[in-house]
């Protein structure tokens, strides 16, 4: 199917931008790399009576590390992710998990920025951000907003954004001295969206965990901060403790049925993923042995 | 409200100024405003791989950009591609390993093939298989395609070499 008719507006600035959101009010759609506005329109779900391009916005593009976090701004692409040096170095758990979003011709259009504000629950980068803590900077009529994170999905598609709003970037912190990430997904084939998934960042001292956070995917109606990390926090890690964080896990996860896999099966997947990212993390191949008992 | 825009940009080297509806998405532009019908529209979701082009010298879906979006970019197609000769190697290659029989896909294949040759010199199958994961062949010609891809990859190393 083709998008209904709609009126185009290429933004000239980040102010141009919000202007013509303030006059359209929710008739209008922003347009960064139009990897999931495009395919929502040529299915009919979505008919904007305006869009507004904010692809040519290059003042939205790109990295900078101030103090200790790793600015991203919001147009920049997957590929750029993939490929760059500061997140390799500042943010490698963004560069691993965009591996997994979509296949190299999205990637070359798809945007961080758009990610993010389209909030699908099987995403990755949603997950990542909320697992890094990161904070979500957005610009409208009244000036700049910084949320947290962890309180900007608010449930499928849904985000503390407003539609007079643009996402303008992500502020990651610098990953310090002792981090260490995880990040695997289940997916039927690669470049899928993820059947269950998991973004963790970790930092290990004397073979414990000091600080530990799971961003689950694809297990809920949004990203998942996972509470049962807690439990392995400051703690020697046995066998039983483990066990006892995945039954945790299974009680705080809510997911969906739908023709890739039963709540059953996605709760099962994200235990083991659970112990595979524990034993990896802390070296301890014994613990992930425990997922097949 | 939803009236014509006017674009220039560049198809296969050539200029080209156009005025076209924003609803118009570049793979329609190309097929029906321009005739270049290599590109092939399947799905319109993004999904298949079947309408893949390359825009400023990297491959997207030309289903899920939009005309007015390529103003001023530069939008190579099959047709470009075939005529300067960048992918005969790969088309012959197609033709030997039995990779493409509708040929539906293959205008896709070959551009998203030529990608990743142009990035990796030597990618193993593995590596053919992730990035040519996006294009769907409803031939079921996948073994043949990776194939015909690692073929091209080695003649083209022992070319240079
Ligand atoms: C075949 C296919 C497979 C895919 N697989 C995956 C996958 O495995 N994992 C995954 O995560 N994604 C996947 N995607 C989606 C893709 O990664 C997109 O890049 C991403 O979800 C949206 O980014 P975009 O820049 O294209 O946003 P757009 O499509 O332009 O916009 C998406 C939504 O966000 C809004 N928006 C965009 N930018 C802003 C902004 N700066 N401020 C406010 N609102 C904004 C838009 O109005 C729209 O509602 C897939 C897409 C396709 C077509
Ligand atoms: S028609 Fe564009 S990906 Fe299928
Ligand atoms: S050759 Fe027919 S779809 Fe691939």
């Amino acid at each position: 199917m083709k998008a209904a008719a709609f009126a185009y507006a290429r933004a000239t600035s980040v102010v141009n931008a919000l202007e013509l959101l303030a006059a359209h009010g929710d008739k209008a759609k922003v347009l960064s790399g139009g990897q999931s506005l495009m395919p929502a329109m040529n299915l009919r779900l979505l008919s904007p009576d305006i869009v507004v391009d904010i692809g040519g916005l290059a003042e939205l593009r790109g990295f900078a590390v101030k103090g200790d976090v790793l600015v991203i701004g919001a147009l920049t692409r997957h590929v750029d992710l993939l490929g760059s040096p500061e997140v390799a170095l500042h943010a490698p758990l963004l560069r691993d998990a965009v591996a997994h979003v979509a296949h190299p011709a999205i990637r070359n259009r798809g945007t961080i920025g758009g990610s993010l504000a389209h909030a699908d629950p099987a995403s990755e980068l949603p997950a990542c951000v909320v697992a890094l803590d990161a904070t979500i900077i957005v610009r409208g009529p009244a000036g700049e907003r910084r949320i947290a994170a962890t309180r900007f999905f608010k449930g499928i598609y849904e985000t503390a954004l407003s539609p007079d709003e643009l996402l303008v970037a992500v502020e990651v912190p610098v990953a310090g001295q002792g981090s260490t990430f995880f990040f695997q997904e289940y997916a039927r084939r690669h470049g899928d969206y993820a059947i269950v998934g998991l973004a963790a960042r970790a930092v290990v001292a004397g073979g414990r965990f000091t600080d530990f956070r799971l961003g689950f995917f694809a297990v809920g109606d949004r990203p998942l901060l996972a509470t049962a990390a807690d439990k392995l926090i400051n703690a020697s890690v046995t066998a039983v403790l483990l066990a006892e964080a995945a039954t945790a896990l299974a009680d705080e996860l809510d997911p969906q049925e739908d023709q890739q896999a039963s709540p059953a099966m996605r709760r099962h997947l994200a235990a083991v993923l659970l112990r595979r990212c524990v034993a990896a993390l802390l070296a301890r191949p014994e613990l992930e042995a425990g997922a097949t008992r | 409200m939803s009236v014509p825009v006017s674009i220039s940009l560049l198809v296969n080297g050539e200029p080209i100024d156009a005025f076209v509806l924003p609803r118009l998405n570049l793979a329609d532009f190309l097929r029906e405003n321009l005739k270049l019908t290599g590109t092939h529209v399947g799905c319109e979701h993004g999904v298949c791989g079947a309408c893949t082009v390359r825009v400023d010298g990297e491959i997207v879906r030309s289903c899920l950009m939009l005309a007015v979006q390529a103003q001023g970019a530069s939008v190579e197609t099959i047709e470009g591609l075939s005529d300067s000769g960048e992918v005969a190697d790969l088309q012959a290659a197609f033709r030997e390993r039995n990779a493409l029989q509708c040929g539906y896909c293959t205008p896709g294949m070959l551009i998203t093939a030529q990608d990743l040759l142009k990035q990796v010199s030597m990618p193993d199958r593995q590596a053919i298989r992730e990035h040519l994961s996006g294009n769907y062949c409803r031939c079921t010609g996948y073994q043949a395609i990776l194939d015909a891809v690692e073929a091209t990859a080695k003649t083209r190393a022992e070319r240079r070499a």
